[in-house]
Formats: C-alpha cells, structure tokens, sequence
C-alpha cells in the first residue's frame, strides 16, 4: 500500500526554558498550600509540567516539584504520595489544578497534628518559566518521515507538541495525534497517541512510546501488503 | 582551539546540536558581550574560553573583554568576595574609592555597545553605570544567601541598575527588585578535564601522583578549606576502612599565600601521616588531566563540604559515570537525584553509611554512575547553557 501522504505537512516545533526566580519561598506545608494559591498560574504550570523538561531521561518516583519537595525535603511520603498522584490532565486548566493541589495540601493538615516543615533540607523556592518556540526546520509528511524525526529530535520537541499542546490549545487531544488524525486521517493511531498520559514517564520514554506506536501500524500496514 | 559545535553531537543529548543552530536563527548578528575579571583560572573564564567562540560560530557577535585592575584593586575585590560569601571583612571607603577608581578607567576603556551585556560576578559590577545601550545581565556565580551586609549594600547599588540577574539557584540570590533568572553553570565535555582518557593515560597521572592501585579509591577534589571539610571526608572513609579496605584521595589546588589553607593542609597530612591509605595531594592550578584521570579513577565520589558555592566538581565526577555521595551545601544537591545518581547525605555518618552501601553493591555503583553520566548530559553540558544564553539574548529585549 503506498503511504499516505499528508496534505498540511506536521511542522515541529522544539522549545527553550527560561526560568525565573519569583522570590517567593515556603519553609512548611502550610505556606506551600498558601503560596500555590498566590502565585501566578505560570509558576504552578512551572512545577506541575516543566519538571519533564528538566528531567528529560531520570523517573523520579514523583512527577511535579510539590510532591519531590514534601518527600525529599519534609520527608512527608503521605502527602508527597497525594500530590504526585495528581494529573494534570484530569483538570481543564491550570486554575482547577491549583484549586486541587490546595484541597489536597489542605486535607492533609486538617489530618495532622501538626505542621509539616522543612527542618534540615531547603525550603520550596517557586519559579516561573518562559518559554521560547524554536521552529526546528523539519517537516512530516508521512507516518514513516513523522516517526524517523521523532527518533532523532530534541526532547523539547516531544514536550512542546505533547505538554504545551494541552494547555496552549485547552484541549485534550496533543498536537501529534491531532495531526494524524486531521491529515493523515489515521484515527485508530491518532486515538492511540491521543491516549497516552505523558505524566507517566520521562520524555525519552514518550518518545519510545511514540516511536513504538508508530512501527507497530506501519508493520501492520506493511503486512496488509 | 575550540572544538566546534559539530563536536558535540556525540556527547550531547540527541538532537541539541541541530536545535541549538536552529536556535541561532532567532538571533542571527545580535551582539552579546560578556565582561569579568579574569582571562585565566576559575570556572567561569573555563567555560567562557569555549562559550564565546561557540557563539560566533552560530552566527552571534559575541566578545568577551576583561577588566584591567590593579593589585590593589584585585585586593579589594578579593575581600569583597568573603564578605559577600558571608566571612568577616572589613570593607573601607578607601577601598569603596579604589573599586569606582578601577570600573571608571575600564569605562573609559572598553567598549560597552552591544545588544546583551553579561557581566560577571562583583569585580566589574560597577561598569553599569557607563551602560550606553542593550540589555544588562547581572551574572552572580556567588551564594549570596548569607552576605555581610555593608558588602552587598555597596554592591546592590550598581545590581538594581541591571535589567535582569541570573543566579545559578534561587537559594543563592537576595531579594531584589529585577528579573531574577536562574541558569545552571556547566561543564564542558571536551575539556582536558573532562574528556576521555585512555588507561594507559590515567596510569600514567596515577603513578606520577604515587596512587597506588588494587583497592577502591574514595575522592574529594576541592580546595584545601575548611568549608570544603576535608577532615569530615577523612571521618567517612574511618566509617567505611571499619568494613571496607579503601583508599581516600583528597586532591585540591595549592595553598601559596593561603595561611588558612596550609593550616588545613597540614592537619591533613598529620592524619594521613599515621594512615598508608590516605593520600593528600596538592596539585598545581589547572590541573585538568590530574582531576580528569583521579575522577575516572574513583570508585565512589564525595563531596563532603559545609559551604560551597554550585560545586561542579560533582557534575564533573557523574560525567565519568561515578556516583556522587554528596551534602546539601550549595548546587551539590541540585546535581544529584538522590537515590538514582548518587546520594545526598546530612552528615558524616550518612555519608559512611552510603558509601559502605555503594561498596557492597559493586552493580549499583555502575547502575548510578551511568545514570549520573546521563543526569549530566542533559542538564550539565556547555551545549544547554549556550541554548540558555541564546535564548536569553532573544526573549529579553534591550532596555
């Protein structure tokens, strides 16, 4: 079967990380709970989906700063387990989400008998970032050009397209399957990618997930002759 | 020579070298010049002899000018330093005079045009107040965290004059009200301290520097200082000899003229004196290979210091694929996951118990070097700290 041939070819854009220092710092689980519900929604986008940018290849046990900080710095697994369960997939915007991690701190301190704080780790020290689009140069317009490129590119390619996508776009479906789907018309592979949960991994492992789904369609292709 | 950016395909992470060009696009024939007190020594003037020439390979006019000071004025700036870093010094207005006497003839001497100015640390702070044009950066390697206040009240004067200023992490800023960004500093994987070496290469360092081979080799690089505690290592490696027949190496730069350094020094070499299995060794300054082939030569790492400023030397080491058992001081934490490249210990008993754990678990000392030399390559290499200084001069816009 000839390969189908995008009309709007898929155009990938990779991204830089600038972060930013907002001075502010939480020292207990009390402050965190304030702080979150302070700050601007840019610094809980920072905490809750860059951490995969910064961890590209290493799968912490805990996929957002909050959870890391009460675990390695308080030493809180309780709490440290509630956050990290949070996906932020589940919530239509960063507002819901910053809603959620404060009902879930809050929970927790209505439960304990006293106020969780750091005692010889760091305190919590919130950022934001900003983010630059790098438009890398390289286009699909196949299955098989889509998945050789996503073998090779940079990570910050694969969060763009699959993080970014979700918040930038306020939709459920990320930019890769939604090219599938609207241009190559795949809507079984599309479904697939479109159901992958990018919170559960690094970005590397995104990749192999991407790249996995990719080859098992064009075998199966290949093998319909 | 400068390797050129094409070199760095094979130990960068995949697909960086073409994003890094593409990143370039977005500032093609912009002007970035970078302004600090040394052309030699130091980690900074390391990574800025490779970062300036990589930068104009990517099509940026990129320069880099030294200030001209004189002895006196390297004194001041010197005392300067301990008292930002939180040591008692007295600061005088003679000298206050002396710093503004210096950055005024470097004014009158350099030329300060270009679309990004970084300038780096307290030593040319000052030159702000010649700003023409451009962006201004305020780039402080320092942990601020703890200064003397009379020290950073001189120097706040000239940083709230910046556009922007970048630590290396939040913890070591103060309040100010600019931009604070926040960028890692980075090794340069190609560097004679950091490049591969043969066997043959690293016997020859070891035999030069009298270590013996046949058992496992714990190492602290640092400065002979009290901050970097050096007798804390010797404690850990007493915790771990109980169980373990290893060695330490404590290898650290010279002490001339560093009274505090040769007392420390000396307390070292009286422990090792009555200890066969403890070598202290005072290498000469830019020692590059000495570190690379002692590090790759290690089987764990330690940095064991009370006070440290990022501490690359961690990064160093987890590129040779070595875990790292490390305290919370400055950006040690900040290199190593815990528990995946290495360990993050409290005390001198955490860091015996860790090492003890890494020497009965030979596979686990492989499993999280490996990891650590990944770690490294993604967040630690000059490649990520050149797209963040292209990504900077294209987000901020000239004041």
């Amino acid at each position: 079967m000839a390969a189908l041939v995008a009309g709007d070819p898929f155009a990938f854009i990779g991204c830089s990380e600038l972060r930013e220092s907002i001075a502010r710092q939480a020292d207990d689980e009390k402050e965190l709970a304030e702080l979150i519900e302070e700050v601007p929604l840019d610094s809980i986008h920072f905490h809750t989906h860059s951490y995969f940018l910064r961890h590209g290849l290493i799968e912490g046990a805990y996929p957002n700063d909050f959870a890391q900080w009460v675990v390695m710095q308080i030493g809180d697994h309780v709490l440290g387990e509630r956050l990290a369960v949070l996906d932020p997939f589940d919530y239509p915007d960063l507002e819901n989400l910053r809603e959620e991690l404060i009902s879930v701190i809050d929970d927790h301190l209505s439960r304990s008998p006293i106020i969780p704080r750091v005692v010889f780790g760091q305190p919590f020290h919130f950022k934001r970032s900003r983010i630059l689009e790098v438009p890398i140069g390289l286009e699909a317009r196949t299955l098989q050009d889509f998945r050789d490129i996503v073998a090779d590119i940079d990570v910050s390619t694969i969060y763009y397209h699959m993080f970014e996508a979700h918040f930038r776009l306020r939709r459920a479906e990320n930019d890769f399957s939604a090219w599938i789907r609207t241009s190559l018309g795949l809507t079984t592979l599309a479904d697939r990618i479109r159901s992958i949960n990018p919170y559960q991994g690094s970005l590397e492992r995104l990749r192999s997930t991407l790249i996995s789904a990719c080859d098992e369609f064009l075998t199966g292709e290949s093998a319909k002759g | 020579m400068n390797p050129a950016l094409d070199e760095y395909r094979e130990v960068s992470p995949k697909g960086t070298v073409d994003f890094l060009y593409r990143l370039s696009d977005l500032v093609q024939g912009k002007s970035f010049l970078h302004l600090n007190a040394v052309r030699y020594g130091g980690g900074m003037s390391e990574i800025l002899r490779r970062l300036v020439p990589m930068m104009v390979s990517l099509g940026v006019d990129a320069r880099w000018e030294v200030l001209a000071g004189s002895q006196e004025y390297f004194t001041v700036v010197t005392r300067m330093l301990n008292a930002l870093q939180g040591r008692d010094e007295k600061l005088t207005d003679d000298m206050y005079h002396t710093y503004a006497g210096v950055i005024e003839r470097n004014a009158k001497a350099l030329k300060l045009d270009a679309d990004m100015v970084m300038v780096h640390d307290h030593q040319p702070a000052g030159l702000v107040d010649y700003r023409a044009n451009g962006c201004w950066l305020w780039r402080c390697h320092l942990d601020l965290a703890q200064p003397q206040r009379p020290a950073w009240a001189f120097l706040r004067r000239y940083v709230l004059k910046y556009d922007a200023a970048i630590f290396s992490l939040s913890g070591f800023a103060q309040r100010l009200p600019i931009p604070k960004f926040l960028i890692y500093p980075s090794i340069d994987p190609l560097s004679p301290k950091n490049r591969d070496m043969t066997r043959s290469e690293i016997a020859q360092v070891l035999d030069r520097l009298g270590i013996p081979r046949g058992k496992p080799v714990l190492l602290q690089v640092a400065r002979f200082d009290r901050f970097k505690d050096p007798l804390g290592a010797i404690h850990t490696y007493r915790l771990v000899k109980r169980h373990h027949d290893c060695r330490l190496v404590l290898a650290g730069a010279g002490v001339m003229h560093d009274p505090e350094g040769e007392a420390v020094l000396m307390e070292l070499r009286e422990a090792a004196a009555r200890d066969p299995d403890i070598h202290v060794i005072q290498l000469p300054p830019e020692a590059d290979l000495e570190i690379n082939a002692l590090q790759r030569s290690a089987t764990v790492v330690l940095q064991k210091s009370v006070k440290e400023g990022f501490g690359l030397t961690v990064s160093e080491a987890m590129w040779k694929g070595k875990p790292v058992v490390g305290s919370t001081a400055g950006g040690i934490a900040a290199q190593i996951v815990d528990g995946v490249t290495g360990y993050v210990v409290h005390s001198v008993e955490g860091a015996g118990f860790r090492i003890r754990h890494l020497l009965n678990n030979p596979g686990l000392i492989n499993r999280m070097g490996a990891m650590a030399r990944e770690h490294v390559r993604r967040n630690f290499l000059i490649t990520r700290q050149l797209g963040d200084y292209l990504t900077l001069l294209k987000l901020l816009p000239a004041a």
